[in-house]
């Protein structure tokens, strides 16, 4: 990689790595968000009526 | 006429059940993340040590990346306007789910190959721009992912904007074909297509392998985290519903009480 293109090419990938591993990230932390806020609304006993229907009677199906 | 609810429900309408989505996408989303990264290692290891090719040199390299972001952009915005079909024909519920969650994706690959492809037109075309009718049509795809996106999250009722992000999206799909036949239908500094032609791939192995590899890894990579912006944004819904439904809670309490 000591070609007259190095930079060129070193950049490019640079660039992509750099926005792809952004978008995973941002992705893998809203992730994270998401899943901790449901988790505290059901720690405050708030759950969804199906959640809820689940533990008190048998799936109809 | 009779026959409102099909016996058998399809694949589509089991994955209509968000709790069985999430379910589902669960279990296939480690093995997407790993099948990727293991095609994206294959196809990136094989591009380090491809040779250099006799016009474009070294750089080469740069289109193992260049050409599946390009591909992908416009791969993106057919997989939302088969979302946008479900949102407006099928009403199924994860279509605007679907839409939303890969327009931010589409963005970066779009603008991933905007921008890979200025880098690799300042060495071989002696620009890093011009206005020709492939990098025109596909900056324009660009903007409307952004339009896209901001649409998608102009509205906090999430099924409000669903109906005109779908048909954005359709509308929009007019510029697919025109990025892919605009190398043909104007006489453009961008080359024309040289791997999906009418008389075969216009490269030998050494290129075409990598290349492969690499979009098939990058594809993988799509799916993937668009699996996983669908699952946030399920749960996102689900949080701002709960929310809502405490708020109610806390405004009265002594309904539960009275009763």
């Amino acid at each position: 990689m000591t070609g007259p293109y190095a930079a060129y090419i070193l950049s490019a990938y640079g660039f992509s790595a750099l926005a792809i591993i952004g978008l995973a990230l941002w992705i893998g932390l809203d992730s994270r968000a998401q899943k901790r806020a449901l988790a505290d609304l059901e720690a405050r006993g708030i759950r969804r009526r199906s959640a809820r229907s689940d533990q008190t009677a048998p799936s109809s199906r | 006429m009779s026959d409102i609810a099909p016996a058998r429900p399809g694949r589509f309408s089991i994955l209509a059940n968000p709790t069985r989505f999430l379910e589902l996408s669960g279990k296939v989303q480690p093995w997407l993340y790993g099948l990727a990264l293991l095609a994206l290692a294959a196809g990136l290891g094989l591009g380090v040590v491809a040779p250099d090719d006799y016009q474009q040199g070294a750089t080469v390299k740069i289109m193992f990346i260049h050409v599946p972001f390009a591909w992908l952009c416009m791969m993106i915005w057919t997989v939302m306007s088969v979302s946008a079909l479900g949102t407006l024909v099928w009403r199924h519920p994860l279509a605007d789910v679907s839409v939303k969650a890969a327009a931010p994706i589409g963005a970066v690959f779009t603008a991933l190959a905007l921008l890979t492809g200025s880098i690799w037109g300042r060495p071989m075309w002696g620009t890093w721009w011009v206005w020709d009718a492939r990098l025109t049509s596909v900056f324009v795809l660009f903007l409307m992912y952004l339009g896209l996106i901001a649409l998608t999250r102009a509205l906090d009722e999430p099924g409000k904007s669903a109906k005109a992000a779908a048909i954005l999206v359709l509308v929009g799909f007019v510029n697919i074909p025109i990025i892919k036949f605009s190398v043909d239908w104007w006489n453009t500094l961008h080359q024309p297509a040289s791997v999906m032609r009418m008389d075969g791939p216009a490269m030998p192995a050494a290129f075409l392998t990598p290349l492969l590899l690499s979009a098939l890894g990058f594809t993988l990579l799509f799916f993937a985290l668009h699996l996983t912006a669908m699952r946030n944004e399920i749960l996102r819904r689900r949080v701002e519903a709960l929310s809502r439904l405490a708020a109610r809670r806390a405004e009265t309490p002594s309904k539960e009480a009275l009763a």
